[in-house]
């Protein structure tokens, strides 16, 4: 197994680490504080041409790797998680279904604006009543002359409101169960189809978090993605991939604090001399150091293998667990580094682990991915 | 018209330490970079290549296989060609060797202008790009801080002096050495790292030079600077403790930044 990054990876992860580190993170506090959408961000990321990185130049992308991509994810979520997961869920769950299940007609349609950056995409399938549970879609779509009739309510939808090509999963046959969902293209603006209440959140506060609703919306019929009664599949497969992206955010958020935490303990001064001298430091430091190493393990493995088309599901889910609550642990042991100052938002570790706490839970639950895990070891 | 930029990797001095033993910079996984002032010179020359199609931009490095990474993200930058001048014949140069090494390799690849930044952050002689001048036999302007105007026979440049710019115009062929600081570098952007891969950094080394140029006149043996030791120097300034108002604070700085003649009454 090779760890090393190739040249063309390294040169994507010094492009990422400067647009980090000079851009995103300046105004990572003030996307918080406000709970704005960092358009500031989107704007560099579409110069930067990040938003299409491991989708074909004939479609529009950068045509680069998964890996690649992933870097991106994680560089970007080191200083601001709100900009890491605007990318990921463009990218891995907007994007994604179209490249693998569209038609040539929707690829050029729809792949394109999206992978050039030229628009942003988001994807709709947890309800009010299907969450973890993703087959009790109630949302519903009737085919009806040249159109299929949407009606329903997406909630906790990332990108909504900013994005502008969605995709949706209906029910097109309630008997089938599964077998009855569908997925659709949903373009913004299309009659009927509206944005709800915008959430308030613990964390990743930037992120454009809304319901979606669905009143009688026609969508005409060569927007279905996949074939009727696909959604499931477009679905699970969508987020098998997502789960590598919120795994490379998680990482990027367990190093960011980690780099602030290094910095705080060599400079912070008690008993008159700095906290880094202390072993309880050095010990502590040194647990979170060789978590964050084997998260990465996990989360770079998880997306070579989906470069390479070989089975991910598992290591996706594998990598989603560890780096999430390796996530949720650094941060948390690292406010406690700090102290009272890490507790305050004067420095940026109290937002990460604000921020942390949702790679738990979205695009999968630790839960989830735990039934994922303990399904292939007893299969 | 083409600009040849010379640029050289050097560590990243925001992450650099000192070996206190050895005096020597712990070069161990501190990350390379492309030296500050050379990269504004770049810039500088990709702001021209955008203006006009005729401008063709290429770089020059000598420096050890790994200065490759730093030639790459310059095509990524958006430069023509790259050309990594490495040999380890050429090794332990300093800046009489090298300059004489460049201007070799610069007759071997051609130029209208040439474009150096004006010191390097690791070794902060300044010397390499004038040295370069002299030995073509240009005319230099260093300190450059602004391109104002390039035609094919001059170059028209501000020069940055501590207390005034001058604005001078140069006949071309010409050197002039960059201040970081004059532009704020392009990002890469995806697509163009991907197609930089298309366009490898060519490899020269002394063989491809060696008819111009004496094995005596290069690498350690061409070189008369000896370094026998470096070391940092302990900064210790005397303080002086005063217990003063705030409006007798103000006047004693300004005093004192007077008497020192940091300022002027």
């Amino acid at each position: 197994m090779d760890f090393n990054l190739t040249e063309q990876q390294k040169l994507m992860q010094k492009l990422f680490r400067e647009v980090a580190q000079a851009e995103v993170k300046d105004n990572a506090a003030d996307v918080d504080e406000q709970e704005r959408f960092p358009k500031e961000n989107v704007e560099i990321l579409r110069q930067a041409k990040m938003l299409g990185i491991p989708y074909p130049r004939e479609y529009g992308g950068a045509g680069a790797d998964y890996l690649s991509y992933i870097l991106a994810v994680e560089e970007l979520s080191k200083t601001c998680a709100t900009t890491g997961v605007v990318l990921s869920a463009h990218t891995s769950l907007g994007t994604w279904p179209i490249a693998q299940y569209g038609t040539p007609e929707q690829k050029e349609k729809f792949l394109k604006p999206l992978a050039s950056g030229e628009k942003l995409g988001a994807f709709g399938l947890t309800e009010p009543n299907a969450g973890t549970d993703a087959a009790g879609q109630q949302t519903t779509a009737v085919l009806d002359g040249d159109a299929y009739v949407l009606n329903g309510t997406k909630i906790f939808i990332t990108n909504a409101g900013e994005a502008d090509i969605y995709i949706i999963f209906a029910m097109t046959d309630k008997s089938k169960g599964n077998r009855g969902i569908s997925a659709f293209i949903v373009e913004k603006g299309t009659p009927g189809f509206t944005i709800g209440q915008h959430e308030k959140k613990l964390g990743i506060r930037g992120s454009a978090t809304s319901e979606l609703i669905f009143n009688n919306v026609r969508v005409p019929k060569e927007n279905l993605l996949g074939g009727e009664g696909k959604g499931f599949r477009v679905a699970m497969s969508t987020l098998d991939g997502g789960r590598i992206g919120i795994a490379a955010q998680a990482l990027g958020i367990a190093e960011g604090a980690m780099e602030e935490t290094v910095k705080y303990v060599k400079e912070r001064k008690q008993f008159g001399r700095p906290i880094a001298k202390f072993q309880n430091t050095q010990f502590v430091l040194a647990n979170l150091q060789t978590q964050i190493d084997a998260a990465k393990m996990l989360v770079y493995r998880a997306a070579m293998a989906k470069e390479e088309n070989k089975p991910y599901t598992v290591l996706a889910a594998e990598a989603k667990l560890f780096a999430s609550e390796v996530a949720m642990d650094v941060t948390t042991k690292c406010i406690q580094l700090m102290g009272g100052y890490g507790y305050t938002r004067d420095l940026p570790v109290e937002r990460m682990f604000r921020d942390a706490k949702i790679t738990e839970i979205y695009e999968g639950t630790s839960e989830v991915q735990r039934m994922v895990i303990s399904g292939a070891v007893l299969k | 018209m083409k600009i040849v930029v010379l640029a050289k990797q050097v560590p990243d001095s925001t992450e650099i330490t000192v070996d206190k033993a050895t005096g020597t910079l712990v070069r161990d996984g501190v990350p390379s970079i492309i030296n500050p002032d050379d990269l504004a010179g770049l810039e500088a020359a990709l702001e021209l290549k955008d203006k006009s199609d005729d401008v063709v931009v290429e770089v020059l490095s000598m420096g050890p296989p790994q200065a490759a990474g730093m030639l790459q993200e310059a095509i990524a930058r958006g430069a023509d060609k790259a050309y990594l001048l490495t040999d380890r014949r050429l090794g332990g140069a300093d800046t009489c060797a090298t300059s004489r090494t460049l201007a070799a390799a610069l007759e071997k690849i051609g130029y209208d202008l040439i474009i150096a930044g004006r010191q390097a952050i690791d070794g902060d002689t300044a010397q390499v790009g004038p040295q370069t001048a002299e030995r073509l036999n240009l005319p230099q302007v260093t300190y450059v801080d602004e391109i104002m105007e390039i035609a094919p026979d001059h170059v028209k440049v501000k020069k940055s002096l501590e207390e005034e710019s001058q604005i001078i115009s140069v006949k071309l062929p010409a050197v002039i050495t960059t201040l970081s600081g004059m532009n704020k570098p392009r990002y890469m952007n995806c697509n163009d790292i991907v197609d930089s891969f298309n366009n490898p950094v060519e490899i020269l080394t002394y063989d491809d030079l060696a008819a111009d140029l004496p094995m005596e006149t290069i690498g350690l043996a061409g070189s008369p600077t000896q370094v026998f030791r470096t070391f940092t120097k302990d900064v210790t300034a005397a303080t002086e403790t005063f217990n003063l108002s705030a409006e007798e604070t103000g006047k004693k700085i300004a005093e004192t930044l007077n008497e020192k003649q940091l300022i002027k009454k």
